[in-house]
């Protein structure tokens, strides 16, 4: 495999030509080329355009800030310190090489590398919007690992109704007033509570972290406050991570515009500073709070209108539809009519609706995480790091916890949680089932009527998702799209200039 | 331009409380070869380094440095130290410590470059830890960095 890196200290004597000596010596070591960039004192020897397009993947071992990082836009990408490297060159140089989708992965282009100058255009769109996609996933993913297993503890810990407690609403025909005075949570909702509130917190931080981290892959740092702010829109319009990776993906690119444009030297100096920020912000925030958020409203209440005229159909078509929706978008404007609808129908005692809606909801977290464990290789480094967490998350019906894999690979990831949804909501429905609370997972099970049935919706469920999905990744194999060039660490950050 | 290091510049029994006065130690022997002018100046230089970020690496060593105003020729001052000084390296103290002396101006810097390039072997540290005496240190360092 060819490696490059780059090194970088802040006096540029010693630490910066350590490292790469080590990160030398350790590559060959493990039978790697490598050409490292030292960005020190004695002058740095540039890499060349042709090293960088060979390079199956970058580490950056770096103290300050590596100069033209833009170099390296698209490229998987690894980041240490400049100690890291000197301490522990074999692991930095083992993960740049899981970055680059590991040894069997991406073979090597066959065609001459592109000409200087032009390496955006050397990844197909496709792969670039991966990338993209994947850097905003790379930042999200801990926001959804820490969020959602402070919820899944704060079940296990208080019991379903904590939601309830600290929100306020009805569990099991008691109405709970919700903590509205934030310094009285402990004393109220005690630690449950507490935990469920930062579980809650770092969860609404998730569609804004995912548009921002978008953007920032693709216009680097100045797409980060569109991003943000577009994702948070998004959250308030109810357009869930679909909104979010709208969201991203026009704050990425109105930056990228902005970025473009020609002023006089005078102006230069305000730009970054005033220009683009305000007129992205402005640009993402209004198309998404005008005309992103008003048709999600109508299909909203178009989808609730048409589930109200089903509810009298067949229970398992029902439970098929409801499953679908659930799955559809993860927490998102279609997931909550569908959600809704379960708690409608529990509020008047008809408790197989809200059994199904939660089978399908638990699904998709624990299809994916099974994917991941049967079919490591289809999944990028993130992906199998946010599997481990899926595996509670579905448990405790945190949907969310399949929204790292959804946004990374929509177009394949989706069509699973939405068949598996069915299947799970349709068998739900099939055997029966019965929940008397709003959500919990598994935590509730003491809820749930014939729960063996149930059990039996979930595992059907989970193994149509994991089916699904795993077909639908060998097909991107089949084209022959090197998956690898979409493989960033978590650490990685994907710069466009 | 003069040598890199001589065996005044060599101190194969370095002793201090802490990482400052071992430098220091260290940067006196420079001062009295005349290749610091300010060993106060040039201490506060190498300080200012040390506190953005500890200098001592895994496995015993510890590589104060700066480049500073008040250093006339690029230099190297080594010390061994039996005791140990700690550079805050994870794995503890430091037994062997360089100080690396640069002037300002981009002359010279592929020397140390080298210089720190060979310090991640691990032949080299062991050969200077063995090294019966400052004449010995003074021909690895030259054969083993500038290739003399």
């Amino acid at each position: 495999m060819k490696l490059i890196a780059v090194t970088s200290c802040p006096t540029g004597i010693a630490h910066t030509y350590m490292a790469a000596e080590a990160l030398e010596q350790a590559a060959e070591a493990a039978g790697h080329e490598i050409s490292v960039e030292t960005q020190g004192a004695a002058g740095a020897t540039p890499l060349t355009e042709a090293q960088i397009a060979e390079a199956d993947a970058v580490v950056f071992a770096a103290d300050v800030d590596v100069r033209d990082k833009e170099r390296f836009a698209g490229k998987p990408t690894v980041t240490g310190s400049v100690k890291r490297a000197i301490n522990d060159a074999a692991g930095l140089i083992s993960e740049a090489v899981d970055a680059a989708g590991s040894s069997d992965a991406a073979p090597k282009p066959a065609a001459p590398t592109p000409p200087p100058r032009t390496h955006h255009a050397a990844l197909s769109f496709g792969s670039q919007l991966r990338q993209w996609l994947m850097t905003g996933v790379s930042y999200m993913i801990p926001f959804v690992a820490a969020g959602g297993i402070l919820i899944a503890l704060s079940f296990v810990l208080g019991g379903a109704e904590i939601a309830a407690i600290v929100d306020g609403g009805t569990f099991q025909s008691t109405e709970y007033p919700g903590v509205s005075d934030l310094s009285k949570l402990f004393s109220e909702a005690g630690f449950a509570g507490v935990m469920f509130k930062l579980g809650a917190t770092a969860f609404e931080m998730l569609v804004p972290i995912l548009a921002g981290f978008i953007a920032f892959g693709m216009a680097d740092r100045m797409g980060i406050a569109p991003g943000v702010v577009g994702g948070l829109i998004a959250v308030a319009i109810g357009a869930g991570f679909l909104g979010g990776l709208v969201a991203g993906l026009l704050a990425g690119a109105v930056t990228l515009g902005l970025k473009q444009i020609k002023v006089p030297r005078g102006v230069a100096g305000i730009m970054p500073v005033v220009v683009i920020p305000l007129l992205s912000v402005f640009a993402v925030g209004f198309l998404m709070l005008v005309v992103v958020g008003g048709p999600i409203a109508t299909v909203q209440s178009g989808l609730t209108d048409w589930l109200d005229g089903l509810a009298g159909a067949n229970a398992v078509v029902l439970g098929a539809v409801l499953g679908a929706m659930m799955g559809f978008d993860l927490g998102g404007p279609v997931n909550k009519v569908a959600y809704l609808f379960g708690t409608a129908a529990l509020a008047s005692d008809n408790l197989t609706v809200m059994a199904a809606v939660m089978a399908a909801g638990m699904v998709p977290p624990l299809g994916l995480a099974l994917a991941t464990v049967i079919r490591r290789k289809l999944f990028t480094q993130p992906e199998r790091q946010a599997g481990e967490a899926a595996w509670l998350l579905g448990l405790s019906f945190i949907t969310e916890g399949a929204i790292p894999f959804a946004a990374a690979d929509p177009l394949r990831v989706i069509p699973s949680t939405v068949v598996g949804g069915a299947a799970a909501g349709a068998t739900s429905m099939a055997v029966g089932s019965t929940l008397m609370a709003p959500h919990g997972g598994i935590w509730v099970i003491g809820l749930i009527g014939s729960p063996l049935g149930y059990l039996l919706a979930i595992v059907v469920g989970t193994a149509v998702t994991c089916g699904v999905v795993v077909a639908a990744k060998y097909v991107r194999r089949d084209t022959g799209e090197p998956a690898a060039q979409a493989e960033p660490t978590t650490a990685t950050q994907a710069i466009a200039a | 331009m003069s040598d890199l290091i001589t065996t005044d510049l060599v101190d194969l029994d370095l002793t201090g409380e802490d990482c400052h006065q071992a430098t220091a130690a260290l940067a006196n022997r420079l001062a009295k070869q005349g290749r610091v002018t300010d060993v106060d100046g040039f201490l506060s230089d190498v300080r200012a380094r040390e506190e953005q970020m500890p200098t001592g690496i895994e496995g015993g060593i510890g590589i104060p440095h700066a480049r500073s105003a008040h250093v006339t020729a690029p230099s190297l001052a080594f010390g061994r130290c039996a005791g140990g000084v700690d550079f805050g390296a994870a794995d503890g103290p430091a037994d062997l410590v360089f100080l690396i002396a640069a002037p300002n101006g981009d002359e010279h810097m592929t020397i140390l470059a080298s210089l720190a390039r060979r310090l991640v072997h691990e032949s080299f540290k062991n050969a200077l830890r063995t090294a019966p005496d400052a004449d010995a240190v003074v021909t690895l360092i030259e054969k083993e960095v500038l290739g003399r």
